[in-house]
């Protein structure tokens, strides 16, 4: 079936983004501020009632009319749709919270042009069915991080961003050699007619593979390629963290790996290495969290063993498996943007990340230390919050696959999170009121309707566990994810 | 052969990126990294004595199918190169600001994040 909203999913931001930059060239006066922030967020909110109204569909669009392998074809079925969604929905989230965060920056157009550039990249990727069109969306969405990872244009934004580059640049060097690759041989680049025709003994095509491993795995920041994250994300504005931690690495890493390995590379070896990979980005990236002090970088790491639990669901490749996966997928994009937010209220009233020097916020701060508790008992996993469930499903699907060793991985990682997090409640929230901090105030509507927003999903997600919900939502994408026939058939 | 010649130019950028300590030489590195798969996607689509694929109505079909390069890799080249491009633009401009922070384009004295 033919669905005509889909390039409007790339379209809009993009037009949002330049016609914000016109707007702010031509209106010389303090209305600009407003009308930007205004027209940024109902584009953003438009995109997330778009992708609501797709959601559970299959479907395709041919770019002008030039039908693969000529043309270019969007292609969406439930697990990229499922993706969309959970995108434009932490990115509304983002988008409100901007409004008050970002007043105190300058040059607020260029934030918001390459905030909407980033949108349109992520969406991008998700819905394209070609190779090179992946890359040209990928690198839309990097290049716009990259540029706003360094927004503030102190002397560690600045590195973390160069960091952050160099390893971006060569995993798209990687990848663009990689897929180079797979058209001399095919002489084709749309993903759902060369997964019938890729022979996997073929030495060339098991180069690609691995030059298509380093570099996705560089975007999912899996273990041995993680070393920009832990900078980047917490160098950024905090809605940005949100967005980079809660959705860039996996829309750009996570969906991408499933995408372009369960479909064009079958074997059995790609499940192996996702669960080495996984298990060791889960137990390292926690270790590496337990040790640190600022909130942010905390966050950050969280974040590399988290996805960790999201790749050991799809490494197993059981149904059960990937059901977790994906739902781990869901509840790590709203928990840790709500962290990132929570943070970025903390720092825009005290001026300070480093957990030492806070305390006592509860009492001054009712909301952001409300929303925080629930976010940190959401990742640690305890049992109301969303984060018990699925992980309760990926350690389940771990032990009835029997991998006793990755299932001992992955309680440990998670007893081993409550802690750390149990650390930043203590520190930052709970205890005496220090003196310095005795006239903070609660942060404004703006920040606290969006931490309140994503802290009721955070609640609301959980109900996904009962069977009726879980086999009309979960369930699809899972199955979406898998099946490679399904997502070839679409397409006609 | 001249395939040797594009892995030597990855394996060269390759170098500049990793070994080199100034940022500077480092961008250049990735400029000779994003080259070598430019010219590797190129040659994919070379053909010796090949003519231009334009297709007009005098040529035969036949003929032009087994003469003509193939236009595909030209067009993803272009596309590369306009982002290689802002790549190498940005790049330049961060280098340009981390020279006014840190007074120098060292790697190893740019280091005030760490953990």
């Amino acid at each position: 079936m033919e669905i005509k909203l889909l390039p409007f999913f790339v379209i809009l931001p993009m037009l949002g983004a330049f016609v914000i930059l016109l707007l702010n060239a031509l209106i010389k006066n303090e209305a600009r501020y407003t009308i930007t922030d205004i027209l940024s967020n109902v584009i953003v909110f438009i995109l997330f009632v778009l992708s609501l109204s797709v959601w559970n569909k299959t479907g395709f669009y041919i770019v002008g009319g030039w039908r693969p392998p000529i043309g270019i074809s969007l292609i969406l079925d439930r697990f990229s749709g499922f993706l969309l969604i959970i995108v434009n929905l932490v990115a509304a989230a983002s988008a409100l919270y901007s409004v008050s965060y970002m007043s105190r920056y300058t040059a607020r157009r260029y934030y918001y042009a390459l905030f909407l550039l980033m949108i349109a990249g992520m969406n991008g990727v998700l819905l394209t069915g070609d190779m090179f069109n992946l890359f040209v969306f990928m690198e839309i969405a990097t290049i716009s991080s990259y540029a706003l990872v360094a927004f503030g244009t102190e002397a560690e934004e600045l590195e973390a961003s160069f960091k952050y580059m160099v390893m971006g640049n060569l995993a798209g060097a990687f990848i663009l050699f990689g897929l180079g690759l797979i058209y001399s041989r095919y002489g084709l680049l749309h993903i759902a007619q060369l997964s019938s025709l890729i022979v996997e003994r073929d030495p060339l095509v098991k180069f690609a593979f691995f030059l298509f491993l380093a570099g996705f795995s560089v975007k999912a920041a899996i273990i041995p390629f993680h070393a920009w994250l832990p900078d980047a994300h917490p160098s950024a504005p905090a809605p940005i963290s949100a967005m980079l931690s809660g959705v860039l690495i996996k829309a750009l890493g996570v969906y991408v790996l499933v995408r372009i390995f369960f479909v064009l590379f079958p074997e059995p070896l790609v499940r192996t290495l996702f669960l080495h990979l996984a298990g060791i980005s889960l137990l390292a990236g926690v270790l590496l969290a337990l040790g640190q002090m600022d909130m942010k970088r905390l966050f950050a790491y969280h974040s590399i063993s988290q996805v960790g639990y999201i790749m050991l669901g799809f490494g197993l490749g059981t149904p059960l498996g990937v059901t977790g996966a994906v739902y781990h997928l869901l509840n790590h994009s709203l928990f840790k943007s709500l962290l990132f937010l929570n943070s970025g209220a903390v720092y825009y009233r005290t001026g300070t990340r480093d957990l030492e020097k806070l305390g006592g916020l509860n009492q001054v701060m009712p909301f952001t230390g409300a929303s925080t508790l629930i976010g940190s008992f959401s990742i640690a996993g305890l049992p109301p919050f969303n984060g018990f469930f699925s992980k309760f499903i990926i350690i389940l699907a771990c032990w009835q696959s029997g991998h006793p060793w990755f299932t001992l991985i992955a309680v440990l990682g998670s007893v081993l999170t409550l802690a750390s997090f149990l650390k930043v409640e203590k520190f930052a929230f709970f205890g005496p009121l220090r003196q310095e901090w005795k006239d903070v105030k609660e942060v404004p509507v703006f920040m606290i309707s969006s931490m309140v927003f994503l802290a009721l999903l955070c609640i609301a997600t959980s109900l996904l566990f009962l069977p009726g919900l879980r086999e009309k939502i979960l369930l699809p994408a899972a199955e979406a994810a898998l099946n490679a026939e399904a997502y070839r058939s679409i397409l006609p | 052969m001249i395939y040797f010649f594009v892995f030597l130019l990855f394996a060269i950028g390759l170098y500049g990126v990793c070994c080199k300590r100034n940022i500077v030489k480092m961008i250049v590195g990735f400029t000779l990294l994003d080259y070598s798969v430019f010219l590797f996607l190129i040659m994919i689509g070379y053909r010796k004595d090949g003519q231009a694929p334009i297709l007009d109505r005098k040529s035969l079909l036949d003929v032009f199918v087994k003469q003509s390069v193939d236009p595909l890799p030209q067009a993803l080249v272009l596309t590369a190169i306009v982002i290689g491009l802002a790549v190498t633009a940005l790049m330049v401009a961060l280098a340009v600001r981390i020279y006014e922070r840190y007074g120098t384009f060292d790697i190893t004295n740019i280091k005030k994040l760490k953990g």
